[in-house]
């Protein structure tokens, strides 16, 4: 071992300890106005200590254990497997689509209401991060400001549902045409800045959005939010257990069942389902137009794409306009799942965890986005102790997949034609 | 004096002493991205945890008893920075050197995933509600009649000041006649070039962000006393606010970084002196986005050529 490798390595164990041990082992405990410094338990100062250790090692044998990292790859079985071919892989991608959304569809009706209630959730964030998909994924647009998309769905609905009586079915349309517009009058004069720049002034923007709303309290209600928003109706049937609104006529009377809480929450799990549904189709459709290739030549080639005569401008403002749209419809159907919207729900973190999604899945993999989502929502649900530290492990998960595996866990395959040799 | 001027010079003094802080940031940003083209999105959490060092080294010298003011400073500058540039150079090395090259996005979002890591790992730590920073140095000088208006510099925002200008002298000299220094602006201008001439630039680049992340933490505790409490957020908003006053005085540009942060400081103090503190907040997100539409470059950066 060469002492180059031990003083590095206990450099590195050094650092380890100075940025763990203060803040970590010292806690700040405030009573009142005072503050008084608290050292941690014994297990912590060992796991600080282990810690040191297993970075002094890893150090130490860094090149060892890069080897056999190496190595590991060959004892994958897929590793040597060619690549799948064109049918086959559509087959597959169109087997899980079907599967999925036959489980999709039968879900409520073997679970419990709580659980439909959360997988009301995963659709939104499905809805949330398909469109993501579109501009970060597509079209190479990191927006960071994206829930200020999602904020113009929730409280357009909101507003017009308080102020002018709006049903959910009418507002829908609104709301995500709303979003689109937002994304498009935005888009326009931002879309000419470099990547770093264009996510910093998206972030800006987010930010503005959640401000006025919070602070411009006659229209908003500022932090207190908006409640009171009305459940979608069936065909003019309410699902409450009294008629709210003159004219209307109630589910479960008309089809003379007992009432039940139940059918709301299936049927506003069935309405997402039918968007993110639509969603997932629209985008597909786009993927394969000419629009959607273009979106990928810009990402991949922006010099090279301009020269072939394709205008940043306008293809790059349909992608953000696109996936501001489906953030204006998830923004919507969790208005109106919630009941209640506050700034609260729009911060910068939402924004940060649909990114992640969308980093996880595989950027512009619909499949794998998909999958992201539901792992993404659910795990905190089924681990509590897990959902202390969702953020933290987001976090390093956006790093390691950034430093490992940039195309993501399930990367998107292209559509292409292969030349059969003409015997 | 009248009373109206009085006020104006009041907001003047506030922004000035904030700007500076902000400045001291900004330095961070501005020598990263001169050198290797990044946003450093975690920055602004290098600077929470400086704040965070400050006030344990504070609390803790304290419980031991000791109670002369320049030494407890002084300690507490001194964790202060050590912690942070240690955090610096280990956020260098682990998120961004191997994602070092590619596209542009990816370094970005690795930052973004460590600006989070590292949120969420003192707010674990040290919890989420925010902590009363002790008030070391109170009292200040009044000016104006007291019957309608008074003026006051506290002695808190001169040592603000005064701390801030020593930093950036030493600063200056620093990359002026230092070696590192030299190196450092060798490698700015020519990462490629530098190399080949013998310059080890992987740890210029770690020197970069290690004396970022010193700058960020004396601010840390500068702003922390300022303020009076915080928080494992309070990063967030002033790193962003820190990136804007690097872009408005030029990304890359050391002297703009300052410029740029006294300016953001005076204009954000006018708002919420003369409009409406809830909306300071608009106004330089407002500003950073209105200069990346028109002037790119900033006010003292150097235009970007891109090469094919």
């Amino acid at each position: 071992m060469a002492a180059h490798n031990l003083k590095h390595a206990l450099f590195c164990a050094f650092i380890t300890v100075i940025i763990s041990y203060p803040i970590l082992g010292l806690n700040l405990i405030a009573q009142g106005t005072s503050v008084t410094l608290e050292g941690a338990t014994t297990a912590t100062v060992v796991n600080v200590f282990l810690a040191a250790v297993a970075v002094f090692l890893f150090q130490l044998f860094r090149d060892n254990i890069m080897g056999v990292f190496g190595r590991v790859p060959n004892l994958n079985p897929l590793a040597k497997r060619g690549p799948v071919s064109q049918e086959k892989r559509l087959l597959m991608e169109r087997v899980f689509f079907v599967a999925i959304i036959l489980l999709a569809l039968v879900w409520p009706f073997i679970v419990s209401r709580g659980a439909v209630d959360l997988a009301t959730l995963v659709l939104i964030y499905i809805m949330l991060a398909l469109g993501l998909n579109v501009v970060v994924g597509l079209a190479g647009l990191l927006d960071l400001g994206y829930v200020a998309f999602y904020a113009v769905g929730a409280y357009t609905f909101a507003l017009l549902s308080q102020y002018f009586g709006i049903s959910f079915w009418l507002a829908l349309p609104i709301g995500a045409l709303l979003a689109a517009l937002f994304g498009f009058v935005l888009g326009f004069p931002v879309l000419r800045l470099r990547g770093d720049y264009l996510a910093i002034v998206t972030l800006g923007f987010g930010e503005i959005i959640r401000i006025l709303l919070n602070n411009w309290t006659t229209l908003t209600g500022g932090p207190n939010g908006i409640g009171g928003i009305p459940d979608p109706t069936l065909f003019g049937m309410e699902f409450g257990r009294r008629v709210k609104e003159e004219g209307n006529v109630s589910f479960h009377e008309t089809f003379g069942i007992a009432y039940s809480g139940e059918h709301k929450v299936i049927f506003l799990y069935l309405i997402a389902l039918v968007l993110a549904i639509f969603t997932l189709l629209v985008i597909r459709r786009f993927m394969r137009m000419p629009v959607g290739r273009a979106w990928e030549a810009l990402r991949e080639d922006e010099i090279a794409a301009r020269s072939l005569g394709m205008s940043r401008t306008a293809v790059k403002l349909s992608a953000f306009t696109i996936g501001a749209f489906f953030a204006g419809f998830a923004g919507t159907v969790f208005a109106s799942k919630q009941g209640f919207i506050s700034p609260e729900s729009f911060v910068f973190l939402e924004s940060a965890i649909i990114l992640a999604i969308v980093v996880l899945g595989g950027m512009g993999s619909q499949v794998g986005v998909i999958l992201a989502a539901i792992a993404v929502t659910i795990l905190p649900e089924l681990a509590r102790e897990f959902s202390e530290y969702r953020m933290l492990i987001f976090g390093a998960a956006m790093v390691l997949m950034m430093v490992w595996r940039p195309q993501g866990l399930l990367p998107m395959r292209r559509i292409q034609i292969e030349l059969k040799e003409q015997g | 004096m009248s009373e109206a001027t009085l006020y104006f010079i009041q907001q003047l003094i506030n922004g000035l002493t904030i700007g500076s802080a902000y400045a001291l940031i900004a330095i961070g940003y501005t020598m990263v991205y001169g050198i290797i083209g990044m946003i450093n999105f975690a920055h602004g959490e290098i600077y929470m945890i400086g704040a965070y060092t400050a006030l344990i080294a504070i609390t803790g010298l304290a419980t031991l008893g000791i109670a002369w003011l320049p030494l407890i400073l002084i300690v507490a500058l001194v964790c202060a920075m050590i912690v942070s540039s240690a955090m610096g150079w280990a956020v260098e090395r682990v998120a961004y050197r191997p994602v070092r090259g590619r596209h542009r996005l990816i370094p970005l979002i690795s930052a973004i995933g460590m600006s989070i890591f590292l949120q969420n790992y003192v707010h674990l730590a040290q919890g989420s509600r925010n902590i009363g920073f002790p008030l070391l140095i109170d009292g200040g000088i009044q000016f104006g009649s007291e019957a309608t208006f008074q003026a006051q510099i506290s002695y808190m925002q001169i040592t603000v000041f005064l701390t801030t200008l020593v930093c950036m002298t030493l600063l200056s000299l620093f990359i002026s006649r230092s070696r590192i220094g030299r190196a450092c602006r060798a490698v700015s201008q020519d990462l490629g070039m530098a190399n080949l001439l013998g310059i080890d630039t992987n740890r210029i680049i770690s020197a970069t962000f290690v004396i970022g992340a010193a700058l960020a933490a004396v601010a840390g505790l500068l702003l922390g006393m300022y303020y009076g409490s915080i928080d494992p957020l309070f990063g967030f908003i002033a790193g962003l606010k820190a990136f804007t006053a690097a872009v408005l005085g030029g990304i890359g540009s050391i002297p703009g970084a300052m410029l740029g942060g006294l300016i953001l400081g005076v204009s954000e103090s006018m708002t919420s002196g003369y409009l409406s503190g809830e909306y300071k907040d608009v106004v330089s997100f407002g500003l950073l986005i209105l200069i990346l539409l028109f002037k790119p470059t900033g006010l003292l950066g150097k235009p970007e050529v891109e090469k094919i």
